[in-house]
């Protein structure tokens, strides 16, 4: 009886966080369409998100490509089937690799970093500080984050997508010599739209659960270093696992 | 220009608040004494509607915030400034942006206005020529006098002080102390200030009220609590170990507790 009711109340527990989560998403959502706008404040965020995770998006797109180059030119140079190189590393970038990859990245630079900050922000008591100046924190600090990811995320995905898939040429055509028109020639005939649809759809999901997820868990950490150092490692983790379920999710059910 | 009449705030079996009836007087510096636990913090939180009570009403100048929407409380903020206890400034801003943050959230002003307005409100804190700093870079009493200076940015007409002389040297203190009479004095700025700390209590205080345990054991002018005959008021005051105020938060009995339990 006693376990049943605590398996109870920490079920209970968790919808209740889930469904606090998603108001906390929608209302920051709502108010990044309210005035006042501050696109200066979306700027720096965007800059913080996306451009400051350009490097680290591109190093591991261009060794993420040119792996597959090495493993893919083997794996079908045993059917006789190099020339497919192209296609390959081209479709396994633009529909898992890049999204899945990449996303995974921001989130341990910038998702990391949004959990700590605001946080700290609330140790500080900075956001009461926010409020007494009659100024909302959900619109103030959370909603910018929110949106830069959802605008930075494609814009990251698609600049992995093009330096994985130069990896793969790297390795592929200069390297071990596939013939260069049926590198580029092939993947350009079987790269559909629809590939490249799902790929954004995802990295825009993604944008949307790394910010979410970062946020929520600074705004309800424990407003002490132990609290803060808490809520960090678990974003990083749920927003990783997260990352990978909604994957498969949306992989079943775009294809 | 505050009532408070019936408050009760509860967290789980504790009570914060229990039935506060009082008042806060305008262009009066009313000190909130109490020690730690009294539930101080929260009758403040309750005061700036950043918490809302369980039950009874707050009235600033005869509204009851208690039942106010949002949008009219942030109204009401606009009028209000408030002095944290660790200050809460922006730490990735600096000391000039920080003190100018409200003005440029709320205002149209000129950027050429505001710089005027934020040297005139960093020279009443005596802190001209660190605009350029980071919080960071300051010390406790200089990112309180920072603090302040942003409390008053917007002129407002009631400022709350949280703990304003808490962890800060006796030089510290005083200049605190003074910047909060002289602003009191000189803009006839109603005042609440939460401390625990008494000489600095009586140096400025025009009334005080004492919490202990959610409950107000003494209220009333600052001679009439230093003549106060309650032993409660006596040793709180004085700082006395041993008194009507238990020093554990237990009724168990300390003896039954280690021998029998």
């Amino acid at each position: 009886m006693q376990i049943a009711a605590s398996i109870g109340r920490s079920t209970l527990y968790r919808f209740q966080i889930l469904g606090r989560s998603g108001i906390f998403l929608l209302v920051s959502l709502f108010q990044a369409f309210l005035p006042p706008f501050r696109f200066a404040r979306l700027v720096k965020e965007i800059e913080f998100v996306g451009s400051k995770s350009f490097l680290i998006v591109f190093v591991t797109a261009l060794f993420t490509g040119m792996v597959l180059g090495i493993q893919g030119y083997y794996s079908l140079s045993q059917f006789g089937a190099e020339a497919a190189l192209g296609v390959m590393v081209a479709l396994s970038i633009i529909r898992e690799l890049g999204p899945v990859l990449c996303a995974l990245m921001v989130t341990g630079r910038a998702g990391s970093a949004i959990t700590a900050q605001i946080g700290i922000m609330k140790i500080t008591d900075q956001f009461p500080a926010l409020e007494m100046m009659a100024i909302d924190p959900l619109k103030y600090v959370i909603s910018p984050k929110i949106i830069a990811g959802i605008i930075s995320l494609p814009l990251l995905t698609a600049l992995f997508d093009l330096v994985g898939i130069a990896g793969g040429y790297l390795v592929g055509v200069k390297l071990l010599g596939v013939n260069e028109g049926a590198y580029i020639g092939k993947m350009v005939t079987a790269i559909t739209f629809t590939d490249i649809y799902g790929g954004i759809l995802k990295s825009f999901s993604f944008g949307i659960l790394i910010t979410w997820i970062s946020t929520f868990m600074g705004f309800t950490a424990q407003p002490t270093t132990e609290g803060v150092s808490h809520a960090t490692t678990n974003a990083v983790v749920i927003t990783s696992l997260s990352i990978l379920v909604v994957d498969y999710i949306l992989t079943s059910l775009l294809l | 220009m505050i009532k408070v009449e019936n408050l009760v705030k509860k967290y789980g079996s504790i009570t914060a608040s229990n039935c506060l009836n009082c008042n806060f007087e305008k262009g009066k510096i009313t000190v909130i004494l109490g020690g730690s636990g009294s539930g101080k913090s929260t009758l403040l939180r309750q005061l700036t509607a950043l918490e809302k009570p369980d039950s009874g009403s707050i009235y600033f100048d005869g509204v009851n915030i208690t039942s106010m929407p949002k949008k009219k409380i942030y109204d009401l903020r606009k009028r209000m400034g408030m002095l944290f206890q660790g200050s809460a400034l922006f730490n990735y801003l600096n000391i000039f942006e920080n003190i100018a943050f409200p003005l440029r959230e709320h205002t149209k002003i000129a950027d050429s206005v505001i710089k005027t307005i934020v040297t005139m409100k960093l020279e009443m804190v005596g802190l001209r020529g660190t605009e350029h700093l980071m919080p960071s870079q300051l010390s406790g009493g200089m990112t309180k006098r920072v603090g302040l200076a942003r409390a008053i940015v917007m002129d407002p007409e009631i400022i709350f002080y949280d703990e304003p002389t808490s962890g800060l040297d006796p030089i510290s203190t005083g200049v605190i102390d003074k910047l909060i009479k002289d602003l009191n004095q000189a803009l006839n700025i109603t005042s609440v200030v939460v401390s625990h700390d008494i000489e600095s209590c009586f140096r400025i205080a025009d009334n005080i009220i004492i919490l202990f345990y959610g409950d107000i054991i003494a209220q009333g002018t600052a001679q009439e609590i230093k003549n106060s005959d309650d032993l409660r008021v006596k040793q709180f005051i004085n700082g006395e170990p041993e008194g009507p105020i238990p020093f554990t938060r237990t009724d168990k009995n300390y003896l039954d507790e280690i021998l029998f339990d």
